[in-house]
């Protein structure tokens, strides 16, 4: 070991900022003579606690964990479940409550918090609970379902502190179907973050979403009923409420406990006191995170944790990085309403200069503070609208550029900053990324798109607030680099899908000449005509096999089947719902037996037959469709299955009919043509065997109705599908899915599946919601319009094919010689079916044949 | 002297779209145009071996007549044969078949 290398690493607490550090490490030296082990006492992986509301809305405590590759390095051990109970400095050592002794020559502390509650009467009663881990926030939800069954009656809960982790539980305990009150000490909620007339505001709109609010008053005691669980709580007013569930949200304090008894130096109010190192009174050992107290403080906030992280990786290898606190803001989350704030909130700053505009009737309440000559951007409060927040933030302490009041005005005021921020502003303070970085991921490291960026700098991935400055500043930097990302679709087009789209459904236009006369050059090619074929179709524009719409498509939607690797189709009838019936299945089998067709059951929960001679496939068909099947669409851009479970209609724990619904959005969304394939999938009950989350769009039913989930994805690039609404009945779940589909088919790019739509889309889900949701753009008519334009307009298009000779002519083997096949097919038996011959095997060329071959090895 | 094979009548065929023929023994991938030329290259598609070009796609590359494999995306050329997209594989370009069409009947001779 070289004197300046770190060598054994050991860090107590994995955590965010553990997580963080090791992420670190991990990039900042490639080589080099360290080894690290991270030692945790909860029992999961490292998760983001930040969200740890997502529980409540059925996100599974796995999907919270931190980028978990980081633990796969080799030099890098992570030990969960055990927690360090002895700090030995002078032997530089730590013992876990296991008896696992860890040498260390470099040791870094990141133990967080522990969620303090007042010595109140009572706080040790089944019940109650804290807000601070994933155990925590389990414990509440099982309580709160097997008290609501024990009880027989809704819950009421009671969370005590009106903080922003407060007002996050409350909206959670809500969720999970309590009548909920919030009690706050203080003369309004957010005391810390929120001005008087801030306060008020939000308590308004809190209010209105069905949370009690009682400021002023302190619980002074909790009472147990009969069989000793938590009942009521008496409060400092003299008042008491009835309490079957109680959460405290009273605040956090450093875990310090190893520091302080191990002989650091500790800070008055608490915390291990560090410089701006981040080293602390020993010189071997460092404190990171919400443990760390710097200049007296410690931060509850991950930002400047992460922050502390990147120090020390940076110190440990001799690098100049230090620790400066770059002011916080602050915003609320998961609570269902808009409060934000950074700054001076209180204008205490000298001569400082406030412009407020309130406005009663659309319930906002914002504030700008700025300097005696109103020209330096000194704070901001935002309660109901807190959409300037992101963009304002930043400018602390800078020139604001314009006249307050004008940011503030309702309409046509001041645009607010873009993609001008200046190099060295931090955009994304939760990973602490400045706009300089940002500009660095398009202009160095070649990003051509906001998802890129994000994945570069991973600036936007933790808390999404600063997304659409980020958009703004990508935009902008693409464009003054004269960097022309061509957005040509290929040499016939030179514009990108969704401006085509615009323009021919604008223009009215109806065929491919049409198109490519009015806005292209040239006859097309693979790429712009199957793009060209799927918006005609998603318009309306008649059937795909039109004679003018006919040499737009691809082999598989011209006849209507699956292209195999030698040329033959595949056979896949649409069964909704995942339903069939027996006399179906024996048409099939029938069908299967006869043309000798490889069938299997397709991950899709329907069946595959594959091998079918283009000649054959009229046949085929004829057959499936007088048993009263339909084209299943395997082959199109366009809606493959809907999957589902099997619901309340069988299912012990069905809560919703999954089946009833995914068929009903089966047969909806039936040859809906968009830029790529889409699945669907419906779960009946939180278990969600469908594995609707995985899918573009998953429906996951509840007690009150269903949660829509879009953007999911298996395959290649698995991503979760993010929550769009929650609740809904069946007509609005059809709406939001309707809206979802047709800004999707509207605007996506081609061949670009919803997940990186999704993800790429401006603002986020939270913009996907207003748009979708809320209407804000007042497009949902539009919308709507498209997909009841298709389903007016659906015909299956294996029985219109059949009922027209034109188009049954284009089944023909030879041109000229009907009857006739293909001669060059062969094919030899596996697992008793046929399947296509490599040269040198044994080989027939009728797979009816070929499936009973006697294969010798 | 060309010995010409006739497969069709042009009326028989959609524009921008391909079917095939059999010409003495060969199997053959006719297209039509937009401007109603015909012509003609091989069906066997040199990458994947099946007999699929005459499912491609037509289109145009630059002024030149083009069509894409439905099986890899490999594109042609309808007027040379040449292997104008190989699609990051080697270069193999297809047999072209001469082909005309005369009072309305499609002629295809072998090369
Ligand atoms: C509900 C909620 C919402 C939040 N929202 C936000 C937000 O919107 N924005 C924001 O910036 N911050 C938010 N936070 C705060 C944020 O989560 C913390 O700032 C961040 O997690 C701090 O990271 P850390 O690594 O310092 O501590 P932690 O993430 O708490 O990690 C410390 C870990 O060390 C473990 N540990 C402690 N002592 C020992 C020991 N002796 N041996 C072994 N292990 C030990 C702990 O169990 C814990 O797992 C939120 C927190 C909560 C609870």
């Amino acid at each position: 070991m070289s004197p300046s290398s770190p060598g054994r690493i050991v860090v107590v607490g994995a955590g965010m900022v553990a997580h963080r550090f090791a992420d670190q490490l991990r990039s900042r030296s490639a080589e080099g003579d360290w080894r690290l082990t991270v030692i945790g006492d909860e029992p999961l992986l490292p998760y983001d606690r930040v969200h740890l509301s997502d529980l409540f809305t059925g996100k599974d405590a796995a999907a919270l964990a931190l980028e978990p590759s980081v633990w796969a390095d080799p030099r890098i051990t992570l030990v969960t479940g055990e927690r360090v109970e002895r700090l030995d400095r002078d032997a530089r050592t730590v013992t876990t409550a296991t008896g696992r002794v860890e040498p260390y020559d470099t040791l870094v502390l990141a133990t967080g918090s522990w969620a303090w509650t007042p010595r109140t009467e009572g706080t040790d009663l089944p019940g109650v609970f804290s807000y601070r881990t994933v155990a925590d926030v389990v414990a509440v939800q099982e309580w709160a379902a097997t008290r609501a069954a024990e009880l027989g009656r809704p819950l009421t809960g009671v969370v005590v502190g009106g903080g922003v982790l407060g007002l996050e539980a409350a909206a959670a305990l809500q969720g999970l179907g309590a009548t909920t009150t919030v009690v706050e000490f203080a003369d309004r909620l957010m005391n810390v973050q929120l001005d008087d007339g801030g306060g008020e505001a939000l308590r308004v709109l809190v209010t209105a979403n069905g949370v009690e609010v009682r400021t002023a008053a302190a619980a002074v005691r909790l009472g147990a009923a009969d069989d000793g669980a938590v009942a009521t709580m008496d409060l400092s007013t003299g008042a008491t409420v009835p309490a079957d569930v109680v959460v405290f949200s009273t605040g956090i304090r450093p875990r310090d406990r190893l520091a302080r008894e191990s002989g650091l130096a500790i800070g008055e109010r608490g915390g291990v006191v560090v410089g701006r190192t981040c080293r602390t009174s020993d010189p071997a050992v460092w404190a990171i995170g919400e443990c760390a107290s710097f200049e007296g403080e410690c931060v509850g906030l991950v930002a400047p944790g992460n922050l502390m992280a990147d120090v020390v990786a940076s110190q440990l290898f001799g690098g100049p990085r230090t620790y400066t606190p770059a002011p916080e803001g602050t915003r609320l989350k998961g609570a269902g309403v808009e409060a934000a704030s950074f700054g001076d909130v209180f204008g205490l700053t000298p001569g400082a200069l406030e412009v407020t505009l309130a406005d009663p009737v659309a319930r906002t309440y914002r504030k700008i503070v700025v300097s005696d000559d109103a020209r330096t951007l000194l704070g901001g409060v935002f309660v109901g609208d807190a959409s300037l927040y992101a963009s304002l933030r930043p400018l602390l302490g800078r020139p604001l550029g314009a006249d307050p009041s004008a940011f503030l005005a309702p309409e046509g005021g001041a645009p607010a900053p873009g993609g001008d921020v200046p190099d060295d502003v931090v955009v994304c303070s939760c990973a602490n990324v400045s706009a300089g970085s940002v500009r660095a991921a398009v202009t160095e490291h070649g990003c051509t798109t906001v998802g890129e960026v994000k994945a570069c700098t991973k600036a936007g991935t933790v808390c999404g607030s600063c997304v659409p400055l980020l958009t703004k500043i990508v935009t902008a930097t693409l464009e003054d680099a004269g960097i022309t990302v061509s957005r040509a679709m290929c040499e016939h087009f030179a514009m990108p899908r969704a401006e085509l789209f615009a323009l021919v459904r604008e223009g009215g236009l109806r065929t491919f000449s049409e198109v490519v006369a009015a806005h292209g050059t040239g006859r097309g090619c693979v790429i712009c005509k199957p793009v060209v074929a799927s918006i005609l179709s998603s318009l309306g524009a008649g059937h795909v096999l039109e004679p003018e719409h006919a040499a737009l498509q691809d082999t598989n939607d011209h006849v209507l089947a699956n292209l195999q690797k030698d040329g033959t189709y595949s056979v896949v009838p649409r069964v909704p719902g995942g339903e069939i019936t027996p006399e179906k299945l024996l048409v099939i089998a029938q069908v299967a037996q006869e043309f000798g067709l490889y069938t299997r059951i397709t991950g899709a929960q329907r069946i595959g037959m594959f091998g079918a001679r283009i000649d054959q496939l009229p046949a085929i068909w004829r057959r499936l469709v007088d048993a009263g099947m339909e084209s299943g669409q395997a082959y199109g851009k366009s809606l493959r299955a809907v999957k589902s479970c099997v619901g309340s209609a069988w299912c012990r724990f069905g809560v919703q009919d999954s089946v009833g619904m995914g068929v009903r959005l089966e047969l909806r969304y039936r040859g809906l043509r968009a830029p790529h394939k889409f699945k669907v999938g419906v779960s009946g009950c939180a278990r969600e065997c469908a594995e609707a989350r995985g899918k573009d769009v998953g429906v996951i039913a509840t007690e009150k109705g269903w949660n829509v989930y879009v953007g999911g994805n298996g395959g290649f690039t698995p991503r979760h599908a993010e929550l769009l609404a929650e609740d809904l009945d069946d007509d609005r779940l059809v709406q939001v899915v309707d809206r979802f589909l047709a800004h999707y088919i509207q605007t996506a790019d081609r061949l670009q599946r919803t997940a990186p739509w999704v993800a790429d889309y401006p603002g986020g889900i939270e913009e996907l919601r207003r748009v979708l949701v809320e209407d804000a753009l007042g497009i949902g008519a539009q919308l709507d319009a498209l997909v009841a334009d298709h389903v007016d307009g659906y015909a299956d298009e294996w029985r219109s094919t059949l009922e027209d000779p034109d188009k049954l002519r284009r089944f023909q083997a030879f041109v000229n010689a009907p009857g006739e096949h293909d001669p060059d097919l062969a094919y030899t038996a596996e697992r008793g079916q046929a399947r296509p011959a490599r040269p040198g095997e044994t080989a027939h060329h009728d797979p009816v044949v070929a499936r009973t071959l006697e294969i010798v090895p | 002297m060309t010995r010409w094979t006739a497969v069709c009548a042009l009326a028989d065929l959609d524009p921008e779209r391909g079917v095939t023929a059999l010409v003495e023994g060969h199997q053959v991938a006719v297209f039509r145009l937009a401007d109603d030329r015909v012509l003609a290259v091989q069906q066997k598609d040199p990458y994947s071996g099946a007999n699929v070009l005459s499912r491609g796609i037509v289109g145009s590359a630059g002024d030149v007549a083009t069509v894409t494999s439905p099986m890899y995306k490999q594109v042609w050329s309808l007027e040379s044969g040449t292997c104008l997209d190989p699609g990051g594989k080697p270069a193999h370009d297809l047999v072209v078949f001469p082909a005309r069409v005369d009072d309305g009947r499609v002629l295809v001779a072998a090369p």
